[in-house]
């Protein structure tokens, strides 16, 4: 096997299963109510920043904090949702696709103006350095993190499944007409929906704060890439978002490794245009 | 009607008092606007500018005893002690942006110069704007070549640009080989592809052929990058035996870690821009160690230069933290156009550029390791602006080179990640 190969394509997997948890939460929200939530890096951005603060203050390693971020942002889903996103949808389509957008741009800032710009990192967490594998190196917080998202993407998947919420959202994102005559109260299902959606992507922030510099912009790079991702995998589509997210780490790194590095981004998204050409609706969307 | 009459005095007065205070603001402010990243991605960066330019300004208008342009007198004594009034705009680091900043600053906040704005992609849409509407721009803290070999009449630059950093780490390179008596064959560059990184990039290739090293890989991306695993396999794969890495801030952090992570550790890893912001220490902590970085400045200066020490005094007061690299650079900015438009004893622009192509500001009054101040009457870039090498040790960035400048001896060869703690 060439040398650095294997390297390649595990780093593939381990940045391409942290795409994918980012990206679930997103398809969630945008399979239930049509809605482009732009404010998703920004939730991103938020749950590292939790996990920051938790770890900073009170010394709490950011495996611990999982739970918080996610409890903090569902509340903070929930609340968006009720407070701002919710009047809107009864509005112009225009107001509706916008509304996320000033979502981003408040949450950004205010994390500057509260935290300021600065570039912050979690130094000393409970798995930090890499295993030497012999033909490859292994980061443990990115194999941590790498297990965590895997878990809890099929988490997602079974409460999708089997509990009757998750078969309520389902339904929901399926026919919303029907599933309203058939009394389910949709309008819950919508706050529980993006409630869940930003719960995700903090426990995906707490996961990442591990390895990665957290800043009040950081939601940007991760936010472009999760919609692509979701648009690869079928709007909606859990499943479609996880295999897609791990497409698309692959493609990145071995991508970046066997062409030119300046490409790599070229590349995924040629993968996503080749994709949408072929199946407009992604890969598993229906 | 009576009352209606004194209604009619009063405002003729009101009339009359703000006309006559709007003449004597005009005489005692002079607008400089500065453009700088003050939100978005590079932000924490901006910061740092504005904290060097605010408080060049501070020393321009009050009365110091520094050995600096118009330290000594408050405000501009040629113009009836005049003030400089900085109006700051935010580019959030784009181009497009640089240039409407730029714009709205002449056309409705009317300033007289500009300064600014760090990144040179930003700077070129910037000073496009300045030179349309023919008002003067220095420019401290933007080190793309291509910047001065535009012709511009209005387009100035005190600091070295990237092709003096270039052909100054492969002096470098020679001296260490001669210094140290070891053989440095291949070099791998590494940098950001937008106008800054790869026209750094250009440079060093020409300068690596020119020197005879041989370039085993040449790696551009994107700065804006969530990971950078592929770059790194690319460079490992290709043994070199120093790294050069053109990069702001975002991905230096990114890069050191990534490094660290998959083993790469060649000989030496010279580097720019990115590694000597505030932000990077701080978050790397001791991976950042033995990194060298080009710089125009760096605190042990004050050894050998004592306004060094006198103006990290100010700043450490003001801000609570030392002066880093990037506010030392804003700083001298305003010095220069402050000191021209004294000179010309006019905010006219055509007189300030005559005044600032007489510039000829001595080595002792700048807080860099020059000569002095003087353009290039063709390019209007400084010909006296040259760089320096830093090594971060023990988290602090210490000169190493030129060799007879050097604060502490350069550790060579850069030790393997598994050695260190």
């Amino acid at each position: 096997m060439p040398e650095q190969l294997m390297q390649q394509i595990i780093n593939g997997l381990m940045i391409g299963f942290m795409y994918s948890l980012i990206a679930i939460g997103l398809t969630l929200i945008w399979g239930v109510m049509n809605i482009v939530n732009f404010a998703h890096g920004d939730f991103l951005m938020i749950g590292m920043f939790t996990s920051f603060w938790l770890f900073t203050i009170y010394g709490v390693d950011p495996l611990f904090s999982i739970p918080i971020c996610f409890l903090l942002l569902f509340v903070m889903g929930v609340a968006i949702y009720r407070f701002i996103v919710s009047k809107v949808m009864k509005g112009p389509m225009l107001a509706q696709l916008v509304v996320t957008f000033g979502v981003s741009i408040f949450l950004s800032n205010l994390a500057v103006y509260l935290w300021t710009p600065d570039f912050r990192l979690i130094s000393s967490t409970f798995f930090q350095g890499t295993w030497d594998m012999g033909d490859f190196n292994l980061s443990k917080p990115k194999a941590i993190a790498s297990m965590g998202s895997i878990i809890t993407s099929i988490c997602v998947f079974l409460f999708m499944k089997k509990t009757k919420i998750g078969k309520a959202i389902l339904a929901t994102e399926m026919d919303r007409e029907s599933a309203l005559l058939m009394g389910i109260n949709t309008e819950r299902i919508n706050s529980i929906s993006f409630g869940i959606g930003a719960a995700l992507v903090g426990v995906a922030g707490a996961f990442l704060s591990t390895y990665y510099y957290i800043y009040p912009q950081v939601g940007g790079l991760f936010g472009t890439i999760a919609f692509s991702i979701v648009a690869l995998g079928g709007f909606g589509s859990i499943e479609g978002a996880f295999i897609a997210g791990i497409l698309v780490g692959l493609a990145q790194t071995l991508g970046g490794f066997f062409f030119d590095p300046a490409y790599k981004y070229a590349i995924v998204f040629m993968i996503y245009l080749i994709t949408i050409w072929i199946r407009p609706k992604g890969l598993l969307g229906w | 009607m009576r009352s209606k009459h004194w209604l009619g005095i009063c405002l003729s007065l009101f009339l009359i008092v703000g006309f006559l205070s709007s003449v004597q603001a005009q005489q005692k402010v002079i607008k400089i606007g500065a453009v700088y990243p003050l939100t978005g991605n590079i932000a924490s960066t901006g910061l740092d500018n504005r904290r060097g330019v605010d408080l060049a300004v501070d020393i321009i208008n009050g009365k110091y005893n520094l050995d600096l342009p118009l330290a000594l007198e408050e405000g501009l004594p040629n113009l009836g002690g005049a003030k400089i009034e900085i109006v700051y705009a935010d580019t959030k680091g784009d181009p497009k942006n640089g240039m409407a900043e730029a714009e709205r600053l002449i056309t409705q906040e009317k300033v007289v110069a500009m300064i600014g704005a760090y990144q040179s992609s930003v700077t070129k849409t910037a000073s496009q704007a300045t030179e349309r509407l023919k008002i003067p721009y220095v420019c401290s803290d933007s080190s793309s070549p291509t910047l001065t070999e535009r012709g511009y009449k209005y387009f100035f630059r005190v600091s070295p640009h990237d092709a003096i950093f270039a052909k100054d780490q492969f002096n470098f390179l020679k001296d260490l080989e001669k210094n140290k008596k070891i053989k440095i064959k291949t070099v791998a560059l590494l940098y950001e592809n937008t106008e800054f990184g790869s026209n750094v990039g250009k440079a060093e290739k020409k300068y690596a052929e020119e020197f005879g090293y041989k370039v085993v890989a040449d790696v551009s991306y994107s700065a804006n990058a969530t990971d950078v695993t592929s770059e790194v396999g690319t460079l490992v794969k290709s043994k070199p035996d120093v790294l050069m890495h053109a990069s702001y801030i975002t991905d230096a952090i990114l890069f050191t870690k990534t490094f660290k992570e998959m083993g790469f550790a060649p000989k030496g890893i010279l580097t720019m821009a990115g590694y000597i912001e505030p932000g990077y220490l701080p978050a790397v902590k001791n991976d950042g160690n033995f990194i060298i970085v080009r710089s125009t400045f760096a605190l042990d200066l004050a050894k050998r230069k004592p306004l060094v020490a006198k103006v990290n005094e100010l700043f450490k007061k003001k801000y609570g933290i030392d002066m880093s690299e990037n506010a030392a650079r804003s700083f001298m900015a305003p010095f220069v156009l402050a000191e021209a438009i004294n000179r010309a004893k006019t905010t006219e622009s055509e007189a300030i550029v005559q005044a600032l192509l007489q510039t000829d500001i001595p080595g002792k009054q700048v807080i860099y390791p020059w000569q002095g101040i003087k353009f290039d009457p063709q390019t209007h870039q400084n010909i006296y602006a040259q760089g320096t090498l830093v090594q971060v040790l023990q988290q602090e960035y210490v000169t190493i080179w030129p060799f007879d400048s050097a604060a502490k001896d350069v550790v060579w060869p850069f030790p393997a990640w598994k050695s260190r703690k």
